[in-house]
């Protein structure tokens, strides 16, 4: 469906990468963790490499969680865009294919703490 | 069954109109809650502008009723003697 | 002219008649199309605009008479309210939180729907609906005066209301309720009529105010028990507009069906979605609450909302798409709002806090398929942090839902331990959304909402990540407006005002 409009109607997309001062937006989510309310927003260069997402900023913000200090990095489970996914620690953002806005998520399935009360 | 429902603020004006609306509608229920009361019946509620100026002893516009409304739910008809709300069947 | 014609007194429906239809003329020199060129590109039929009739039978003169006296009345309050220093007799200083609620996101509101009723109210070729557009207008209007005025009493004393306007704009929690009127006034006027007149009026509008209302009242807060109230006076005429412009389409053509009823799911759902907010506030802000957001739910969601869409099968009507989603979020809404509210509360122009036992297990009470199971641990173990002298704050900052614009706080309707992901891809552009309901909006009009201006997005594309600067933007003073109610100096004030004014010392 299109726009009910008196004339030809084209939006411009508002978020654009271009518009990111040479860096873009990256989501990061902890499945099952909803102490942290929302998926993490991410500002990032693309030349960022994995790792340094990873142990910068990512390994910061999970922290007030309890099973924060506990999460082995190289044993847990990734999906981005909602499908299963192997990143590569050493290369970039680029190019491990992680655009612009795109949504990585990560598993680790023994670690409960908060999940649901017994 | 659908519940039709009218809320007026709880207040010295509206005292005798909710008096005429029970007298009108006695399948209705009265409910009194902080600063309002709300009135349920079930599909069907009218107000009659008689009854309300027997009960406050003047002359009675229905429309004056619009000071003091809160909310209502259901379709309205108004005329010069009555307030209708209703569901359809 | 004959006065002695106009002598005798008319009835109401007469009376409607000569001062609504008769007010209306045939063009001459233009045809109807170019004086009202908006009224068909939305595909809506109309054969016969005479058929449009207030159920009230409201004119003008009388709109002015009654209106007058909601107004002498608002204002015998509001100046007593000032003279007796109202503000202290509030049950406690949390409760301003609500009220910076209400200024920050409802009443701009107000002023949106008068701007947009006095447009439709000139795009409508119907006489009995312009009259009635142009009163709701003027109600409008009156309601954003009247709270703002209102709620200035307390800006004198507290933090957070001095710049409502901007944090209406700006601020994240706000936009749910911006973007609303935004999408609803960039639409076309019957699209208008239904996201306001009916979806908001009608279906939204008591689970907004009244549940407001009663709360101030139940919270010794007369200034917003009196605003609300003469607001509310005209909400119920606003409703019923709302009610019958749907019934009014229905019954014009059966083309319109069709129309009518994806509207009706697009305004369900971004209305629910700001009553996010509402929900929040209702089991959260208020020191005395009233009933729960649950148990408003159920009265004028389920059972007025119900009712109503069961009186609209008989033109073909079913219940809104996301109905059923909104039944099984009702038990989480409000937490999951609340913990947003409390981990980015540097960035709120309110206070918010950790619940204290007593609200915890008054919360357990009104929820008990949830509060204990899944909000519960996560609120001890902030708690727990906070004793640590950690303040839970979390500047991961959050992923927004391309048409909602809420954090995505949200999770899968059937497991509430599951964050709800949705995303799209449109012109090479990826989307993200907070639920089904809000990805179908997008989807049905997507060159519309890739123009969104999402607040987070925006503090990196312009500010460069920069939140010293995006505080200023949005002129919020760090360590006033914002953070923590325990220790702010609204707390301080708060209980220092009162003492002296309970006390000799
Ligand atoms: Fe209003
Ligand atoms: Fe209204
Ligand atoms: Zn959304």
């Amino acid at each position: 469906m299109t726009v009910a409009a008196t004339k030809e109607y084209v939006g411009v997309a508002r978020d654009r990468v271009g518009n990111f001062n040479g860096k873009q937006l990256v989501y990061a989510s902890w499945d099952h963790h909803l102490l942290f309310a929302a998926p993490f927003l991410l500002y990032a260069a693309p030349q960022m490499s994995f790792r340094e997402l990873v142990e910068g900023p990512l390994t910061a913000l999970v922290q007030p969680d309890p099973d924060g200090a506990a999460i082995d990095w190289t044993q847990v489970e990734w999906l981005k865009s909602n499908q299963p996914w192997t990143p590569d620690f050493e290369r970039s953002l680029a190019d491990n294919g992680i655009g612009h806005k795109d949504q990585i998520r990560f598993r680790t399935p023994n670690l409960t703490t908060l999940a649901v009360a017994a | 069954m659908s519940t039709v429902f009218i809320a007026l603020q709880a207040n010295e004006e509206t005292r005798p109109i909710i008096e005429a609306i029970e007298i009108d509608n006695p399948h209705a229920v009265v409910n009194r809650q902080p600063a309002m009361v709300k009135i349920d019946a079930p599909n069907r509620l009218v107000i009659r502008k008689e009854t309300i100026e027997e009960q406050i002893g003047r002359a009675f516009d229905l429309q004056e009723l619009h000071i003091n409304l809160i909310t209502l739910g259901g379709n309205v008809d108004e005329d010069d003697e009555t307030l209708t709300l209703s569901w359809a069947e | 002219m004959d006065m002695k014609a106009t002598k005798k007194k008319l009835g109401l429906k007469e009376k409607y008649r000569v001062m609504t239809r008769d007010l209306g003329w045939e063009p001459g020199y233009h045809t109807k199309e170019e004086i009202f060129p908006y009224a068909t590109y939305e595909g809506i039929k109309v054969h016969d605009w005479d058929k449009w009739e207030d159920p009230f039978r409201l004119t003008m003169d009388a709109y002015w008479k009654y209106q007058a006296e909601k107004e002498r009345k608002f204002y015998a309050i509001i100046d007593a309210h000032a003279q007796n220093n109202g503000h202290l007799n509030i049950t406690d200083g949390r409760y301003l939180s609500a009220l910076k609620v209400f200024l920050q996101a409802i009443s701009p509101g107000e002023y949106a729907a008068h701007k947009g009723f006095s447009r439709v109210g000139r795009e409508f070729p119907g006489v009995g609906t312009q009259v009635a557009c142009q009163m709701q207008a003027i109600d409008e209007i009156r309601h954003a005066q009247t709270q703002i005025h209102a709620l200035s009493n307390y800006n004198k004393y507290y933090n957070g209301f001095h710049a409502f306007a901007d944090a209406r704009d700006r601020m994240w929690y706000n936009t749910v309720a911006r973007s609303f009127f935004d999408d609803a006034m960039s639409a076309g006027p019957f699209e208008f009529m239904i996201a306001i007149g009916f979806s908001f009026e009608y279906v939204l509008t008591n689970l907004l105010f009244v549940p407001f209302m009663s709360g101030a009242a139940y919270n010794g807060d007369m200034a917003t028990v009196t605003f609300g109230f003469s607001a509310q006076s005209d909400e119920a005429r606003h409703m019923t507009l709302g009610l019958e412009c749907i019934k009014f389409m229905l019954e014009q053509d059966p083309d319109n069906l069709p129309i009518v009823q994806g509207w009706l799911d697009k305004w369900f759902w971004r209305g629910f979605r700001v009553l996010g907010l509402v929900s929040t506030m209702m089991d959260y802000m208020l020191p005395k609450r009233v009933m729960s957001w649950r148990e408003a739910w159920e009265i004028y969601g389920v059972e007025n909302g119900g009712a109503l869409f069961k009186d609209l099968a008989r033109y073909g009507i079913r219940p809104p798409k996301g109905w059923d989603d909104a039944e099984k979020a009702t038990d989480h809404m409000s937490h999951q709002i609340m913990l947003g509210l409390y981990q980015w509360s540097f960035g709120t122009s309110l206070h918010s806090w950790i619940p204290s036992d007593e609200d915890m297990a008054w919360l357990s009470a009104k929820y008990p398929t949830t509060f204990d199971k899944y909000y519960r641990p996560r609120w001890e173990h902030i708690r727990k942090l906070a004793a640590e002298g950690k303040q839970f704050k979390n500047f991961g900052l959050a992923k927004l839902c391309q048409t909602c614009q809420l954090p995505i706080v949200f999770t899968e309707p059937d497991d509430p331990t599951m964050a709800c992901h949705r995303e799209t891809t449109y012109k090479g552009e990826k989307y993200h959304f907070c639920s089904d309901g809000c990805q179908h909006v997008f989807e049905n009009e997507p060159e519309k909402y890739i123009q969104a201006w999402l607040p987070m997005p925006a503090l990196f594309a312009e500010l460069e990540g920069d939140i010293g600067k995006w505080m200023d933007w949005v002129s919020l003073r760090d360590g006033q407006d914002n953070g923590d109610y325990v220790g702010s100096v609204d707390q301080r004030n708060f209980e220092q005002w009162r003492g002296l004014a309970t006390s000799n010392s």
